[in-house]
């Protein structure tokens, strides 16, 4: 276990080192002098010389890079040009709302994907496993910002339910907080509840053909049982690890749902930033973006190994 | 007497090849063929859009703003009075070309790298592979918006930071597949008998690992063009007053109490474009694996 883990652990380092290149070469894509872009509607030459300063722009590119890397590395990502505030931050700041809908995401993606997937297989070629597969195929064909639309349009428009917009923190009304988030997380949890489904019909059905299930059967065990504790159980360890992998592209969803929403989440600061031209905050999200992404692969992989004894070698 | 000879392989009788083995079979699969038609239909739509439509979609009325689908306008129109309708057929031009440019984009750069990284190995696979490992670590949206915020919004640039973000994948692929087949028998044959390199791997090998990368390109297709949709929706895609599904979708939520409908054929539009994409893919996945069989 100790050597795969520095092994893992050894991989990252190259991986890292692209991911900031990568993000710092970014920067180097803005039409023109960066420091005029970055300064936006401001033209004072002394604020541009400040800001070709501050980033070191009159440096060769690979300095600049080991500055920022340095920056990075202890912490500093940078300021953003337009709020003057540390993007490390913005960060702290926005990360925690994003968490709350991510997990509330993760919830709903695991208890339909899993539930569809388990009855999809048990009764597969039944009307069941084909409507579960119809239903797959929607939430991989369905635009998430389409869906998030057409739910406010029912649920607030028509009915008068829920809030279309805004969000409440669960310490200040816990249940108001549930309210303004559960649309939002139902249309974050809907592409992972179609990819989750499919998985695990494909693992149920595996695992019910293999001797264990057979031999289980054959005992004399009740089919509930059988399904529910012998399959299952195994079919669902490489699936668990899966839910982690679609956390990461939860960020990815939360950028739409926050922006149709208008949850001041993580999302939403990539896209006002964007809007804002301010750079900095982009890069600094989106590296943090590619680190939590990165560890929650590194503990998919680490969860992989302990739930799989035949792995851990 | 009877010929008691066994009927032999008439020669003259074309030989079934695996291709159209696989065209066959993938004709019997009706969600498949439900697909391909939708997406020719759209690319008619989009190709003869100033033909069949029978309103200019960038054509402002002040006396048609934001009316109901009526026999006028049978898809309603929109904060400024523009036919609805005719703004989703010049909107499939932006979304199926930024679906198809993308991904040939990700296919051009993708493939050579994969097949380099694949068949070379060593510190050359190593880097490649590094370098793909850490694009696929930052999610794929995300990616492409950072791309084409900093590229400047356009319908070309968003082309284009799709196409880069999709490329690690194609990358991957492509070499897993290499590695597979490079092992075979016939590749080991066609190096014995001193085949250089490149015509090993252009000749050999690429043809093999094609019937996955059309798979892989059918469904990158559908997430392309969900991807571009996003873009314009955010407005980082197809500018306005140019139409586009996405900027349409955006403008739709600003009059959701009002005007629904704004919402509805955009949305829809999609929808049935991305569907038709995924079902075209599965349906090739299913009649290209051997395993069917």
């Amino acid at each position: 276990m100790l050597a795969f883990l520095s092994k893992r652990l050894l991989q990252l380092v190259p991986t890292l080192f692209f991911v900031s290149v990568i993000i710092f070469t970014l920067q180097q894509l803005l039409p023109g002098d960066p420091a005029l872009v970055m300064a936006g509607e401001e033209r004072d030459p002394e604020v541009i010389e400040q800001i070709r300063k501050q980033y070191r722009l009159d440096q060769p590119i690979p300095i600049q890079y080991v500055y920022w890397v340095k920056g990075v590395l202890s912490g500093d990502l940078g300021e953003s040009m337009r709020i003057k505030v540390k993007v490390r931050d913005l960060v702290a700041e926005k990360l925690p709302v994003t968490i709350q809908l991510a997990c509330m995401a993760i919830v709903i993606a695991l208890s339909i994907g899993i539930t569809a997937g388990v009855i999809a297989a048990v009764f597969k070629d039944s009307v069941w496993d084909y409507a579960a597969n119809v239903f797959a195929l929607w939430g991989r064909s369905t635009p998430t910002f389409w869906l998030g639309i057409m739910l406010i349009f029912l649920f607030s428009v028509e009915l008068g339910w829920l809030p279309a917009s805004g969000y409440v923190r669960p310490s200040e009304d816990f249940w108001g907080s549930i309210a303004s988030t559960i649309m939002p997380a139902f249309v974050l949890g809907n592409v992972g509840a179609a990819v989750l489904m499919r998985h695990t019909r494909g693992a149920m059905l595996d695992a019910l053909q293999s001797d264990y299930v057979r031999t289980a059967r054959a005992k004399g065990l009740l089919e509930r049982v059988v399904v529910l504790k012998h399959a299952m159980r195994n079919a669902l360890t490489p699936v668990i690890t899966l839910g982690a992998l679609e956390l990461g592209e939860l960020l990815s969803g939360a950028v739409l749902t926050e922006q149709i929403f208008s949850i001041p989440g993580f999302g939403k600061l990539i896209v006002d930033s964007v809007f804002n031209r301010d750079y900095a905050v982009v890069q600094g999200v989106v590296l943090v973006t590619a680190t939590v992404y990165i560890l929650l692969n590194l503990i998919a992989d680490i969860a992989y190994v302990l739930v799989n004894p035949r792995l851990r070698g | 007497m009877v010929d008691a000879a066994l009927p032999l392989h008439d020669a003259s009788e074309p030989v079934d090849s695996p291709a159209s083995r696989a065209l066959r079979r993938l004709v019997y699969r009706k969600g498949a063929m439900f697909g391909l038609a939708v997406i020719l239909l759209f690319v008619v739509v989009a190709v003869f859009a100033p033909q069949i439509a029978t309103y200019d979609p960038t054509a402002q009325s002040w006396t048609a703003v934001r009316k109901p689908p009526s026999l006028q306008h049978l898809f309603g129109t929109d904060d400024v009075g523009r036919d609805i309708l005719a703004r989703i057929m010049f909107g499939a031009r932006s979304s199926l070309l930024a679906g198809v440019i993308s991904i040939a984009i990700a296919l051009a750069v993708g493939v050579p790298l994969g097949l380099a990284a694949g068949y070379v190995g060593g510190f050359l696979d190593a880097v490649i592979s590094r370098l793909t490992d850490a694009m696929l670590a930052i999610p794929f949206l995300i990616l492409a918006i950072a791309l084409a915020a900093f590229l400047g919004p356009s319908l070309s640039n968003a082309m284009i930071a799709i196409g880069v973000s999709t490329t690690p994948a194609f990358v991957r692929l492509t070499r897993g597949q290499v590695m597979a087949v490079k092992v075979e028998d016939y590749v080991e044959a066609a190096r014995a008998v001193g085949n250089p390199p490149w015509r090993v791997v252009l000749v050999h090998i690429l043809p093999n690992i094609l019937p996955a990368l059309m798979v892989q390109a059918s469904l990158s297709i559908a997430a392309a063009i969900i991807a571009e949709a996003a873009l314009s929706f955010l407005g980082l895609g197809q500018q306005p007053p140019a139409p586009s599904w996405g900027s349409m979708l955006n403008a739709a939520q600003r009059f959701l109490a009002g005007a629904p409908w704004m919402a509805v054929w955009p949305g829809l539009a999609i929808f049935l474009t991305v569907l038709s994409f995924n079902l075209l893919g599965d349906g090739l996945r299913d009649a290209l694996d051997p395993r069917e069989r």
